[in-house]
């Protein structure tokens, strides 16, 4: 696992003023699930589509699967595999038509396209429904066939831009189990995602803020830099809590959950006490609880820590 | 190029076309309807036009005179008048589009070899006033008076056409049209619309050549043209008795240049358009100076200069010229060759242009 599958080197795109992605340096191992993960418009598909070697960089140098983008995207194209983020299969072909044009396309022969397209509908349930137009399946349908439609010629690299943004929990909880049964099988996987829980699933992590890439590493690295900094707070007003909370130097951020105040600190070693001062006595029912950080909590530290960065004049 | 995936993108443009069922309705009822309006109800070469006659003159040979303009067909008695300034009032009021008024000294005049009787004519429409002006050559056409046979020295044999039926012209030069209007478009829109509902961005993806990628989107089209073709064809000499003096294989030949050129058009207006509407807005640029500059609706030698240059770069104009000549005056391509070699110029531009301008890419 020495081998890269994606090494990218100050990875900066630019529409005219607007800078989508800003010198994103991206390391991404072979046989890997590697989350890209940040809000709408951090440039998580700005970077899929430079990978893919559908959009030139303005600056940068990627290499992918040992080959030089865009100069060798055409080379490339066979060996990787793209799930756009809208659906872009034909909804007026059936499933088993577009799964077949798919296959042809990539260069599958006439006989490895039937018994590979008929393995593909097998596996992901499609096979009753194979008859039918794309366009009238369900949210879960549909991104079912597009992944079907995506690894159809085995690709060794596959690229998933916010697979999983118009599905239900159900049909996502079922997506990631064939998501890592294709990593089982040696498959590389880039998937976008702005939920939380599918980012705890991947093994490792980029978090993208407005184009930067703000932190990265495996969800345990990233959170285990945060241990001792996060606290929940159960309170009578938890409102009045926050207040006191809010303005408090040591205190980075306070976010209300239902009834409780989920407290992230901006130095470790805080103790329960500290933080019942700094919340101000007003309240005596009040429990403090020391909790261990997650993604959420990550996310909210990179990009706090790198919007100071940039406040600071250089 | 890989045959397998230019076929596979074309067996996936005929299933999807095979479900656009507003697609295929315009693709058979454009030619029949165009036909049918063009053969049926747009005749240029006009009969019985409303006419009044005022004759002031009452002589044996103004009435003969009269008489042998009525016969001629091109007009027909629709109202009376008893002078010539109610012939002036009913042709304002739009009751005839001809009067003929005979003056009292109609002998003398016709002895002196002066005009002897007066047509007038609503010049408001251009193809009524084309008409009467035939009537005007008229010769008055007595016994007792070589002198007016001899005023029409000059005499028209119309060939190719001897009963000068309009369909006759008008059928071969509609191919043309049709195809003109609907391969653009298709081609055009065809493309675009990959690009509107995100399709693009999943070919592009794979390992598609761009001219497996255009052909393969194109030839369908090609089909669709040539099925037009015959369409058009079989009504032209089902119902207006339209003449294939030339060989069947040539007019096939010069319909797929046409057909081509059009389809290499629509790329590479597909290529710029951003959007459906665009590519349809681009393809009105296109169609309408065709119709009108080609020599379809005027004849090319009448048009000034300028518009005689935009013509020559209009596909349609030499496709003009190549059908008249082989289905009305049996000419073979060879004889035609410089039309035929400007369709194929025309083709090797617009494609080399399209396939330069399309990129597998989104910037």
């Amino acid at each position: 696992m020495t081998e890269l599958a994606i090494h990218v080197r100050g990875l900066t795109k630019r529409f005219g003023a607007l800078v989508a992605v800003n010198g994103v340096n991206l390391e991404v191992p072979r046989a890997c699930v590697y989350g890209f993960l940040g809000p709408n418009g951090s440039g998580k598909s700005t970077t899929i589509r430079m990978l893919c070697g559908l959009l030139t960089p303005s600056e940068g140098d990627i290499e992918v699967l040992g080959l030089r983008v865009p100069e060798q995207a055409e080379a490339l194209k066979r060996r990787i595999g793209y799930m756009t983020q809208k659906f872009s299969l034909f909804d007026d072909l059936s499933v088993r038509q577009n799964l077949e044009f798919l296959a042809t396309v990539q260069g599958l022969s006439r006989q490895d396209t039937r018994t590979r397209v008929d393995e593909l509908l097998k596996r992901y349930h499609l096979d009753d429904r194979q008859e039918q137009l794309a366009g009238t399946m369900s949210g879960g349908q549909k991104q079912r066939l597009a992944l079907a439609g995506a690894i159809v010629h085995k690709p060794e690299l596959l690229f998933l831009d916010e697979p999983t943004s118009a599905v239900d929990p159900e049909s996502r909880r079922d997506f990631w189990e064939k998501l890592f049964e294709l990593a089982d099988a040696g498959t590389t996987i880039l998937v976008s995602t702005h939920y939380m829980d599918e980012a705890e699933r991947c093994h490792r992590l980029a978090f993208l803020d407005s184009g930067n890439l703000v932190a990265d590493g495996t969800p345990k690295e990233l959170t285990d830099k945060l241990r001792g900094r996060t606290f929940v707070i159960r309170a009578q007003s938890p409102r009045q809590a926050k207040q006191a909370l809010d303005g408090h130097p040591d205190v980075l951020s306070v976010a209300q959950i239902g009834n409780e105040l989920r407290v992230l600190m901006r130095k470790d070693k805080v103790t329960v006490d500290d933080l019942r001062n700094a919340a101000g006595h007003a309240d005596d029912a009040m429990e403090i609880e020391s909790v261990s950080p997650n993604l959420e909590d990550v996310f909210v530290v990179a990009t706090r820590k790198h919007a100071q960065r940039e406040e600071q004049p250089a | 190029m890989n045959f397998r995936r230019l076929w596979a993108i074309m067996l996936k443009e005929l299933r999807q076309l095979r479900r656009d069922r507003i697609t295929l309705a315009m693709i058979m009822g454009m030619p029949i309807m165009q036909l049918v309006l063009f053969g049926y109800a747009i005749n240029l070469n006009l009969r019985d036009l409303p006419a009044a006659v005022v004759d002031q003159a009452q002589t044996a040979g103004s009435r003969a005179a009269v008489q042998d303009l009525l016969a001629s067909g091109v007009i027909q008695v629709a109202a009376s008048a008893q002078s010539p300034q109610q012939l002036v009032d009913l042709l304002r009021e739009g009751r005839i589009s001809v009067g003929i008024a005979v003056p009292p000294d109609f002998e003398r005049r016709k002895l002196d070899g002066r005009e002897a009787i007066q047509v007038m004519v609503d010049g408001s429409d251009n193809v009524v006033q084309s008409a009467a002006a035939q009537l005007a050559q008229y010769p008055l056409n007595q016994p007792d008076n070589f002198h007016a046979r001899a005023q029409t020295p000059i005499s028209v044999v119309s060939f190719y056409n001897p009963e000068r039926r309009s369909p006759v012209n008008i059928v071969p030069g509609l191919i043309g049209v049709i195809l003109t209007m609907t391969m653009v478009l298709f081609t055009a829109v065809a493309i675009v619309r990959e690009t509107e509902r995100g399709n693009m961005e999943l070919l592009i993806t794979t390992p598609l050549s761009r001219t497996e990628l255009m052909v393969g989107k194109v030839l369908p089209y090609a089909a669709i043209g040539l099925v037009q073709t015959t369409v058009v064809l079989l009504l032209g000499v089902w119902l207006f008795r339209v003449p294939i003096r030339g060989s069947l294989w040539d007019v096939y030949l010069a319909s797929s240049l046409l057909i081509l050129a059009n389809l290499s058009l629509g790329l590479l207006i597909s290529t710029r358009a951003r959007s459906q509407f665009q590519a349809m807005q681009m393809t009105f640029f296109v169609f309408l100076p065709s119709i009108l500059l080609s020599g379809f609706m005027f004849p090319y030698a009448g048009m000034p200069e300028p518009a005689q240059w935009i013509s020559e770069a209009l596909p349609l104009t030499h496709f003009m010229r190549l059908i008249r000549g082989i289905m009305l005056r049996g000419a073979d391509l060879g004889d035609l060759w410089h039309d035929a070699l400007a369709l194929v110029a025309f083709i090797a531009i617009m494609l080399t242009l399209a396939i330069r301008l399309f990129h597998k890419r989104l910037d």
